[in-house]
């Protein structure tokens, strides 16, 4: 069995080797370089990346050239006979001045890129909320009463132990944020439970959101497209797994985007105010324990002893409705576990208290209607 | 000449004895050269350990897709893996190397402490013991970096990171003492007519660099204090919710952080300072500059802790700061590596394999140096910030810049400190053969972090698996030479060409002036007399 096991994942390794440069060649992904910008500001730091890296390679050029002549002229071997000079004062002088001008050299554009980079403030056309959340991300449109959270796509969650063939592995949402291009776009970050960081390469935003506090960056998009990034910032488990993807469109699109989402809210605060049937609870409500509670809880219920505790046959789920809602709607202070509240709505939060008690092992019967959450809340 | 009297007729004819037999010699022992054994001993089997968790994390980024450990066991081999090569195998390595070298250096018969000597080494066996037993515990092992940043570290934390707090406090202990046995060393029992600029570069750096160890431990041990108060005692010191602030975990981690990372670079200068001069046969140049540069790092070291910080949204004004005093930086450091190349300008040089791991060091602690200064250059760096770039980086500065320079000393004194030359064949396959493989290793992971890949993910997009897979070949290879090194070490004890008093031709200073190789037990009983 565990041969097996092992011997299937040699096979993987030397099949892997085999299709290195074959693969390469396809995808032509040996990428050297900083991905180029789509924002102004972005290019101003590709600019400025590039120039400090060829100071870098002219110093190298003299430097190493240096040693190399040594290395080839004055060895022993070749019947170099040591000098005996040790000190000149004239010398150590100027190789403190010159690399000193070369920084001077090197301070003034940075000094002018990062008052532009951190100046989020002036002119902004759009505000936009980033919240961290283990492990997903909130954008709330702080001026449209718009807000959803985006997370892993399924596509990648389907394939962790073999992704070749998903293009976009990792790096897709179930939830795009969507961006109007041209517009000044401020991002406020923070953070809701752990530090994380925003980055989109593309963008040239990277910024840590902060439990308690708000940061902010910001960006122009000049061209329309699909941007990809990821949290930059270890925040524990599935840090690896909380990307981000930007959806730059026109601004007629954007409005239009703003609308359907406004319908899609009013749609689910309606469904709500109904009774739900045992089976539509459950069957919503393993798609949302699947999302939001199986990385720390494990898939079946079984978490992660000494980090995280199990479903099944958990105190709490087995206990008082009331009080189970009240650690899904409230979170447990001081511990992992998060508050709910922001995160889900009602019909979410009645759906997955219910499927916890009457699956992953347990079957206590009773049935939580989104009215509960409403009220508990 | 009382006490002389009195002290021969206790030890009778017998002046000079050796060490006591058996496992108590070792327990026991109050001798600069057997607890510099130890030490060196104690770094080597951390350098294994942390290196077996380096195969399994690049073993798990050998392809994308998760084939063989879980995220969560990922991170604690990525926290477990920094913090013993850090606090295990680096700190206590040069911690070894000062015991040996520096009394016979400076012509003193020990340590200033002996006693206090033994002490804080037999600490750290236990505060390994404590740190890796939480591997094996509900909650496993620390999975929150080895920055440790709160409050990943205080509320999100298991049960075990209050073994983690422990284990830490028992290190600083243990460095804080040997700091201070370093400096009274240093400052009290140097042979008459060594005055502190006729003293060996090593010398210097270490005075220095103990200097930053009772410094910056403290600041340390004020962290996971304030940490475990957070986690047990009802203080909010980074719980926002509570009026603390998680960013100042950071910059308190930092303060400590970055004169650390000069803890394990200074005695490396010092090393080479010690080797290049021997084999182009001419004086170090520049040796005042060389001693002024020290001491301008260990001073600067202190002024840009926040430099990585850049994204955790400082005001401008600091972020300018910080930058400017960051790239400054790169002055005292080019000085070193300039007077380093004018040393072998003109002079007569063979490539013996210590020298061959000083020149590696050179050329590779100067790429780490050049990624250095673009990672300075704040707005820059809100792009570098968490990715492979930055792994590159610390690698190249720590792996082929501070490990370089042990394995350089290792080769360079070890005819001296057991009688035997190594295999000077063998010693330069593993030179080439670790020098291939690590830039194999960690020149691929500058390519995918400027594309994209931040770093401590257990798995990645699609884009990055070419780069991954040649710098995993080049990890495995890497860290099978260093069990190649281990094979070196074992023979070179047992036996091997004797070696003279002097070693190499060109090596001066008082250990090969005045010493047979090996040394006596006890060395410099009387002093030597100093030019």
């Amino acid at each position: 069995m565990i041969f097996n096991k092992l011997s299937r994942r040699f096979l993987v390794i030397v099949t892997g080797l085999a299709s290195m440069f074959s693969m390469s060649a396809a995808h032509a992904e040996y990428a050297l370089n900083m991905t180029e910008s789509v924002t102004p500001i972005g290019q101003q730091l590709y600019g400025l990346h590039m120039l400090v890296l060829w100071i870098c390679v002219v110093i190298g050029v003299v430097v190493f050239g240096a040693m190399a002549w040594s290395i080839i002229y004055h060895r022993k071997s070749k019947g170099a006979v040591a000098a005996n000079f040790h000190e000149s004062t004239t010398v150590e002088i100027v190789w403190t001045v010159v690399p000193l001008l070369i920084l001077i050299g090197i301070a003034i554009p940075a000094t002018g890129t990062l008052l532009d980079l951190e100046d989020a403030k002036t002119d902004a056309d759009i505000t936009l909320q980033v919240t961290g959340i283990q492990w997903k991300w909130k954008y709330t449109y702080v001026d449209e009463d718009v807000s959803f959270i985006s997370s892993l796509a399924q596509s990648s969650r389907d394939v962790v132990s073999d992704p070749t063939g998903n293009e976009n592995y990792l790096l897709e949402v179930d939830e795009p944020v969507v961006l109007p291009i041209n517009k000044k776009i401020r991002f406020l970050f923070h953070s809701s439970d752990v530090i994380h960081a925003w980055w989109v390469p593309e963008l040239a935003v990277k910024q840590d959101s902060v439990p308690g506090f708000i940061n902010d960056s910001w960006a122009t998009i000049e061209k329309p497209g699909i941007y990809r990034g990821q949290c930059a910032e270890l925040c524990g488990k599935d840090h690896g797994f909380m990307p981000i993807v930007v959806n730059a469109v026109t601004e007629a699109e954007y409005e239009q985007w703003l609308v359907s989402k406004k319908e899609e809210a009013a749609a689910a605060a309606a469904s709500a105010e109904q009774e739900w049937s045992m089976k539509d609870l459950l069957a919503r409500g393993e798609t949302v324990y699947q999302a939001n509670c199986s990385a720390c809880h494990g898939p079946t219920g079984a978490g992660i002893p000494g980090a995280f505790p199990a479903m099944t046959g958990s105190p709490v789920v087995l206990g008082d409705p009331a009080g189970h809602i009240d650690v899904v709607v409230n979170g447990k202070a001081g511990t992992a576990m998060a508050a709910f509240k922001g995160q889900l709505n009602d019909v979410d939060i009645a759906a997955v208290v219910t499927y916890e008690r009457n699956a992953l092992g347990n079957s206590v019967g009773d049935m939580v209607q989104p009215s509960a959450i409403k009220n508990a809340r | 000449m009382y006490t002389e009297t009195t002290h021969d007729a206790a030890h009778g004819e017998h002046h000079d004895h050796g060490p006591a037999k058996g496992l108590m010699r070792w327990v026991t022992t109050t001798n600069h050269k057997d607890i510099g054994t130890l030490y060196l001993w104690l770094a080597f089997i951390m350098l294994l350990y942390g290196g077996s968790m380096a195969m399994i994390i690049r073993l798990e980024l050998f392809q994308p897709g998760l084939q063989w450990v879980e995220p969560h066991f990922f991170n604690q081999m990525t926290t477990m893996h920094g913090l013993v090569m850090v606090f295990g195998a680096i700190m206590p390595a040069f911690v070894g190397l000062a015991n040996w070298l520096v009394p016979i250096m400076i012509g003193a018969p020990d340590m200033a402490l002996p006693r206090m000597n033994n002490w804080s080494f037999w600490i750290l066996p236990f505060a390994f013991t404590m740190l890796a037993s939480t591997t094996f515990m509900e909650g496993g092992a620390p999975a929150f970096g080895w920055t440790f940043y709160a409050p990943l570290s205080t509320t999100f934390a298991p049960d075990t990171t209050d073994f983690f707090i422990f284990a830490v406090h028992l290190m600083g202990i243990s460095s804080v003492m040997g700091a201070i046995n370093i400096i009274a060393t240093i400052l009290n029992m140097r042979a008459p007519g060594m005055t502190l600029m006729k003293m060996p570069l090593f010398v210097w750096t270490w005075l220095i660099t103990a200097y930053l160890l009772i410094a910056v431990m403290p600041v340390l041990a004020g962290a996971v204090t304030m940490m475990l108060t957070d986690r047990h005692f009802g203080t909010s010191f980074f719980d926002a919710a509570g009026g603390g602030d998680p960013v100042m975990f950071q910059h308190i981690f930092w303060f400590f952080g970055h004169p650390e990372v000069y803890i394990m670079i200074l005695p490396a200068f010092g090393i080479i300072s010690a080797i290049i001069p021997t084999f182009a046969r001419k004086p170090l140049f520049g040796y005042s500059s060389m001693v002024y540069a020290t001491a301008s790092i260990a001073i600067l070291s202190f002024m840009v802790w926040a430099h990585h910080m850049f994204t955790t949204g400082m005001p401008v004004a600091g972020e300018l700061y910080f930058m400017y005093a960051t790239i400054l930086i790169s002055v005292p450091t080019g000085v070193k590596v300039f007077n380093w190349v004018t040393t072998m300008w003109k002079g007569s040089m063979t490539f013996e394999t210590p020298m061959l791991w000083a020149l590696g060091f050179i050329v590779m602690f100067t790429i780490g140096g050049f990624s250095g200064l673009m990672l300075g250059v704040a707005p820059v760096d809100t792009q570098y910030h968490d990715t492979y770039f930055v792994v590159a980086h610390f690698h190249y500065v720590l792996v082929t810049g501070a490990l370089y320079s042990i394995i350089a000393a290792f080769y360079y004194w070890v005819p001296k400190w057991t009688g035997h030359m190594y295999d000077e064949k063998l010693g330069k396959i593993h030179f080439w053969w670790s020098t291939i493989a690590v830039n194999v290793l960690f020149f691929p992971q500058h390519f995918v972090g400027l594309a994209g890949m931040p770093r401590r993910i257990p798995d990645y997009s699609l884009q990055f698996a070419e780069f991954n897979m040649i710098s995993s070949i080049g990890g495995f290879a890497f860290g099978l030479a260093q069990v190649f090194f281990l094979y070196i070490v074992i023979k070179t004890i047992k036996g091997g060409e004797k070696a003279s008093a002097q070693v190499w031709e060109g090596a001066t200073g008082l250990e090969f002036e005045h010493l047979p190789s090996p040394p006596p037990y006890h060395s410099f009983t009387e002093a030597p007399p100093v030019k």
